[in-house]
């Protein structure tokens, strides 16, 4: 087990894709951390890096107190689970999980024993005669990190492992996955696309966006405070709502609404600069009355989210959205306020948060 | 109504030609040598196996197919590991122009076992000392062979996903474990295809063997049975009917083999 330091690590592709643009990042021993962004932003190429089946075209990989970076993928001791699995068709269960132990010349009887504790422990004890085709999606998860397990290595490198699993079977798998990595206390990376994933899991998290790193921070952090307009908008299941104003005194003047400057900009914006208001809409309390320093219109659409609803309403030539409790979502057309949380909204000037 | 009727009596009067076209020399096969005095006719055998007698009493005949033996599946396993290595290469190295080199590589196949590199291969074996010798003739044979091996393998190799290869590789594998224990077994089916269309070709390739060995006791069945002529300088049609069996049985009986055990799976050459 060790930690995990990137140090100016930059990947081009030889179509000329900067993949990753002089990325620093510290993951010290033990920690579950999540990379997080959009499709194409660099998640499997940083992870393949720091495994080595990619080259770094500059910048260092330090795993532990090695630095690693021109040690073949062999040598660099971390398990991979792949996005496929990538389990062995012709193998059966049981030497698909020695396959590791097999290449560091354990013996056969050895090897077995060791597949067979490490798959009880995942519940595959009645599977392990079967090929990798015989099995279900979520068993093929646990086989892979079965195969992962038995190499004791000094760090697990995921990416998306869960997302070939169905919704449901996502969030027994995301549960499980938490608690083992608890129990193995092993540095883990874990790439993913789905926000809620990497919320939930993550001890820390980094927002990716084209080769770079747009945040890092634990999962609340990053969810309360978004550090730049960017991450704002990419995380939450709503998106927030950014807006943008002016500042005037100790107001703001938002899409045509007076609202009152956020706890946390307080005497940070001076009169006159532009900003932009960011409110998610979790953070919004809906009234029909109107309200001091709240935004007001009429409803255009009201969403049903399960346990509330997501309405949007029309202020001026801007859209704000608000959470509603079940039970009292207004009509599509009424006139509608909503008010935002001064503790909670955020102001950001030239795209990062003040 | 009369038209439909005429036209599938021309129908199936065609397929029936040529199914005859296909058949017979088959069934001449079959029977002729069983038969005690065969002609170019296929005959009722009257069951002898005196043509077998005699084919075991010739001095070449047996020695030779064991030579077909050796020269094809000596050819075949250096083919079918050669090409495996080298397809795996070039199906997962990226090389400036390696698909310029994959066609130059089919079209001179076509040329090296070809009529005209007869002379120029010819000369070769005698400098290198290779005339007459079944090593060489292999040598030939598997140069002959690989080119288009290598391109057909290379489809296979293409088809196999990534990620097989570098899950082995992350836990240490060196290239060639991954060879051994992911490569291989993925496209055993290939292989064996490969392997079985060396052997085929080896197994009747007559020109070859016939400019290349001049020894009668190396040379294989194809070239042997060029040799079995009477005294009289006639065909010897019983000798060769009989020796034809026992010549295309092995083939046929491989081919089958395989067929269970792996199923062929051809791709085409050039995929995209
Ligand atoms: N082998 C490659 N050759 C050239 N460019 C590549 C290669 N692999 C990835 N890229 C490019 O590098 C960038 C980052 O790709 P990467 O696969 O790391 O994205 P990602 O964040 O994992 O996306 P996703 O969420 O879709 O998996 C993309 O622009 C991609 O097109
Ligand atoms: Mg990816």
């Amino acid at each position: 087990m060790a930690a995990i330091e990137l140090r100016g690590l930059t990947k081009v592709y030889p179509g000329g894709v900067k993949a990753l643009d002089a990325l620093d990042l510290a993951i010290p021993d033990g920690e579950f951390f999540a990379l997080l962004g959009p499709s194409g932003c660099g998640k499997t190429t940083l992870l393949r890096t720091i495994a080595g089946l990619e080259t770094a075209t500059g910048g260092a990989v330090v795993i532990g107190d090695r630095d690693v970076t021109g040690l073949q993928p062999g040598a660099r001791d971390v398990a991979m689970v792949f996005q496929d699995y990538a389990l062995f068709p012709h193998m059966d269960v049981t030497d698909n999980i020695a396959y590791p132990l097999r290449i560091k010349k354990v013996a056969k009887a050895a090897r077995h024993e060791k597949a067979a504790e490490v798959g009880a422990r995942l519940g595959l004890d009645h599977l392990m005669d079967r090929r990798p085709g015989q099995l279900s999606g979520g068993q093929q998860q646990r086989v892979a990190l079965a195969r992962v397990m038995a190499t004791q290595a000094q760090a697990y490198l995921f990416d998306e492992p869960l997302s070939n699993l169905d919704a449901r079977l996502r969030l027994e798998a995301r549960t499980f996955l938490k608690k083992l990595q608890r129990e193995l206390g092993v540095t883990t990376v874990f790439v993913t696309h789905d926000q809620a994933e990497a919320l939930a899991m993550a001890d820390r998290m980094a927002v990716m966006e084209a080769g770079h790193i747009r945040q890092i921070g634990t999962p609340s952090e990053v969810f309360q405070r978004p550090a730049n307009t960017f991450v704002a908008s990419f995380i939450g299941s709503t998106p927030m709502n950014l807006l943008d104003g002016v500042a005037r005194g100790d107001t703001l003047e938002v899409a045509g609404c007076k609202i009152r400057v956020p706890v946390s900009a307080e005497g940070r914006v001076p009169d006159g600069t532009a900003i932009v208001y960011g409110v998610r809409p979790e953070y919004m309390t809906y009234s029909a009355e109107p309200a001091d320093g709240a935004f007001g219109g009429k409803v255009a659409i009201v969403e049903n989210l399960g346990a509330s609803h997501l309405v949007t309403l029309d202020v001026g030539d801007v859209i704000v959205q608000a959470v509603v409790p079940e039970g009292s979502e207004p009509a599509v057309g009424d006139d509608g306020y909503a008010l935002p949380r001064r503790d909670r909204a955020l102001v950001y000037r030239d795209g990062e948060l003040v | 109504m009369t038209r439909f009727v005429l036209g599938r009596i021309g129908f199936y009067t065609l397929v029936a030609v040529l199914l005859a076209f296909f058949t017979i020399p088959l069934l001449w096969l079959v029977t002729a040598p069983f038969t005690s005095d065969p002609t170019y006719e296929v005959k009722v055998p009257d069951f002898t196996l005196d043509n077998f007698r005699a084919v075991l009493e010739h001095p070449y005949a047996l020695p030779s197919l064991w030579n077909s033996v050796v020269l094809s599946v000596g050819s075949a396993v250096l083919v079918v590991v050669m090409a495996a290595l080298a397809a795996y290469a070039l199906s997962r190295v990226r090389l400036p122009g390696r698909d310029a080199l994959l066609y130059a590589l089919l079209l001179l196949s076509s040329i090296i076992t070809g009529t005209a590199a007869m002379v120029p291969l010819f000369q070769l074996a005698v400098e290198l000392n290779l005339i007459d010798s079944q090593l060489g003739l292999i040598l030939i044979l598997t140069g002959g062979l690989l080119p288009a091996a290598i391109f057909m393998l290379k489809d296979f190799m293409d088809s196999t996903p990534k990620s097989y290869e570098e899950s082995a590789r992350v836990f240490g594998a060196s290239p060639l474990q991954i060879v051994r224990h992911v490569v291989v077994p993925l496209v055993r089916p290939g292989l064996a295809t490969i392997a079985v269309w060396a052997v085929a070709n080896v197994w009747g390739n007559f020109l070859m063997p016939y400019l290349l060995l001049s020894d009668v006791e190396k040379q294989p069945a194809a070239v042997i049975t060029y040799t079995l002529y009477t005294e009289g300088g006639q065909a010897n049609l019983s000798m060769l009917s009989t020796f034809g069996l026992l010549y295309s049985i092995p083939v046929v009986l491989m081919y089958l083999f395989v067929s269970k055990k792996y199923g062929f799976r051809f791709h085409g050459g050039i995929k995209r």
